[in-house]
């Protein structure tokens, strides 16, 4: 596949892995909700174009997207989120949590912000070692008001470490706006500590890609770390407990505006004749084993509940307290 | 034998563990230069890469650490205050201790946070004076206590190996402990395992850390009139329940010293598993810092929110008298 067949490719599997996943909430497969990426695809599936396999990247609470365009097998991410011994993470940590270090992919993550630092020592690792990996932190506009992350660009500029810090700004911090939010601009915030930041289109996997591109090469190249901003709009709840919440804080016009500009479309426009109809039909082919995949699968045995607890297989007292033989 | 202090042991142990296994670094503040002790050297043998002077950031640094640690590096970091422990709490309960389990086993976070200088310094007051340590058991995190030389050098050297996050205390009372020590048997102290530093028969002791050495004096007081045996359990999380229980059934009496608060201490915790499963044959005590202490600054202030040795001597008193 070319590369702007790629990049749809990527696109479509994250978007349709989000509608499967929504239905799989409400019929109460998916338990807990998750969520959705839709809106923000082109950010995910441009940035890990310009990555290798063995490239690492951090993801947030809105993971998917990252962890599909990173290269996690979609049917195994699917079993995941539906809570399967066959799951990625053999079930033990679900939509906000899933990874495949084999790709990668240190996880997404529940605390905002918090995969900043991780990416940024993992980049340390990676230097010191005597690779020429990158790693990548996603994060929201919401991260950019953490403080730990703040803290990091520091240590990332003053260290000159490969990593790419990239900030999805999609408008909305849960429901609080970018303008209630955020003091002077998000660039700027990387600016302060010298390290070169960009806007740009969040919607338009090309330009993301050509930014991501330039980035990782800098970082590759031993010029420290970089900034993006993708702007994006959110499609979607900012958790699918919305859809039965009905909280309101933006407005039909405003998310229809949003919603106007599909960045499926935008990349759609770059493909041969008949090749997004193809690949629409590959991808539902994917899902519909993934859903397949996912629902046979058995669920995690209770008795190993809290297996791999300890790297080294340190088993603690089980809730009824009895200490004998656990030493 | 040789004289080797309680500092000098951790100092050596980090030294042997990064001459070892260069996968081993080291980060905090002050470091380079050493300001408390353990660090002293490491930068001019090993360098800037792998003994990292941070900026005042530690809630990244600690979290760049479990990214290193990751990525295949073994990192120690060094804290200079017990208090900072709070302010990464999120960075070590949350995120390190999370990850194996969160990934159903693709990834271990070997990294080690230690404290030289962990409890009352004497005049550092409120914000500098804490023992957290039962936090971090109740959390799960492995959490060592040494409270000798030989401990101290042992348990950093199977914290630095060990695959997950372990916090060490290296209690602000233990740091100028010396010991006769033969260097050649210095070695690896495992993991959940106590050790009875004086067996006695009537009354056993579980000491924390430097309490060790007051629980010491206090049997060796009373050596006439009781029998007590001292139990150190070195780890608290894992705690050798296994080794308390051969004592206390021996003894059938319990008083545990723990400097720090009452409320959820690791001293509850003991008496509670005693009185559930051991056999206790009179109601254990405990002698420990109030209810949610603030340490306060004057000396005498200080002091008197710690636990104290006459208040051990009368607990391991009315325990004795109780059973006779």
């Amino acid at each position: 596949m070319s590369t702007d067949e790629d990049l749809y490719w990527s696109m479509r599997l994250i978007r349709r892995f989000e509608e499967r996943a929504i239905e799989l909430v409400h019929r109460g497969e998916i338990v807990g909700g998750i969520h959705p990426y839709i809106g923000q695809e082109a950010i995910a599936a441009g940035v890990c174009a310009a990555l290798r396999d063995d490239d690492v990247i951090t993801s947030t609470h809105r993971g998917h997207g990252h962890v599909l365009a990173k290269g996690a097998d979609p049917v195994r991410m699917l079993a995941e989120l539906t809570g399967r011994a066959t799951g990625l993470n053999k079930g033990r940590g679900g939509s906000m949590h899933a990874a495949d270090f084999g790709k990668g992919i240190y996880g997404a993550n529940g605390i905002v912000g918090a995969g900043g630092a991780i990416a940024t020592g993992a980049a340390w690792a990676a230097v010191k070692a005597g690779s020429d990996r990158v790693a990548v932190s996603f994060f929201g506009d919401g991260a950019v008001n953490q403080g730990v992350l703040l803290e990091t660009f520091n240590l990332a500029a003053l260290w000159r470490l490969p990593v790419l810090f990239v900030c999805e700004n999609n408008g909305y911090a849960t429901t609080l706006t970018v303008a209630q939010a955020v003091a002077g601009s998000i660039t700027a915030r990387a600016e302060a500590f010298g390290i070169p930041a960009e806007t740009v289109d969040g919607t338009d996997a090309r330009a993301v890609l050509a930014a991501a591109t330039r980035a990782v090469e800098r970082g590759r190249a031993g010029g420290g770390p970089s900034f993006l901003e993708c702007t994006a709009y959110r499609f979607d709840a900012h958790h699918t407990w919305e859809h039965k919440a009905r909280v309101r804080y933006r407005t039909d016009e405003e998310v229809a505006a949003g919603r106007a500009r599909d960045p499926l479309d935008v990349q759609a426009v770059h493909l041969a004749e008949g090749a997004r109809a193809e690949i629409d039909a590959q991808v539902e082919a994917v899902l519909a084993e993934a859903v397949a995949f996912a629902l046979d699968s058995p669920p995690p045995d209770p008795a190993g509940a809290l297996d791999h607890l300890y790297a080294t297989g340190l088993r603690g007292r089980n809730g009824t307290g009895l200490y004998e033989g656990v030493r | 034998m040789a004289r080797l202090s309680y500092l000098k042991a951790l100092q050596r142990a980090l030294a042997d563990e990064m001459a070892r296994d260069e996968t081993v670094c080291v980060l905090g503040e002050d470091i380079g230069i050493g300001v408390n002790n353990v660090t002293t050297g490491l930068l001019a043998r090993h360098g800037p890469g792998r003994v990292v002077d941070t900026p005042l950031s530690e809630q990244a640094f600690t979290s760049f650490a479990t990214g290193a640690a990751l990525a295949g590096q073994r990192p120690v970091i060094e804290f200079q205050i017990p208090s900072l422990l709070f302010l990464v709490f999120e960075q070590i309960a949350n995120q390190a201790h999370k990850f194996s389990l969160m990934t159903g086993g693709q990834a271990k976070v070997p990294v080690t946070y230690f404290v030289p200088g962990s409890g009352s310094r004497s005049g550092w007051a409120g914000q500098h004076s804490d023992h957290p340590y039962g936090l971090f058991a109740h959390v799960g995190v492995k959490t060592v206590v040494p409270a000798t030389p030989e401990d101290a050098y042992g348990l950093f050297l199977t914290a630095i190996r060990d695959d997950d996050p372990v916090v060490l205390f290296a209690p602000a009372g233990s740091l100028g402990v010396r010991a006769d020590v033969d260097m050649d048997s210095l070695g690896p102290v495992p993991l959940g395992v106590g050790r009875v530093h004086r067996a006695g028969t009537d009354v056993t002791v579980v000491a924390v850390g430097h309490l060790v050495q007051a629980a010491l004096d206090v049997a060796e007081q009373l050596a006439d009139q009781i029998s007590v045996e001292v139990f150190d359990p070195r780890t608290l999380y894992p705690f050798d329940w296994a080794g308390l229980a051969a004592s206390v059934n021996r003894t059938g009496r319990l008083v545990v010293v723990d400097d720090s608060n009452r409320m959820c201490g690791i001293g509850g915790e003991i008496l509670a598993v005693a009185a559930e499963e051991m056999r206790l044959t009179v109601p254990p005590r405990r002698v420990t810092r109030p209810d949610g202490a603030v340490l306060p600054f004057a000396r005498e202030l200080d002091l008197a929110v710690q636990p104290q040795r006459d208040q051990l001597l009368t607990a391991v008193q009315e325990v004795y008298k109780a059973g006779h």
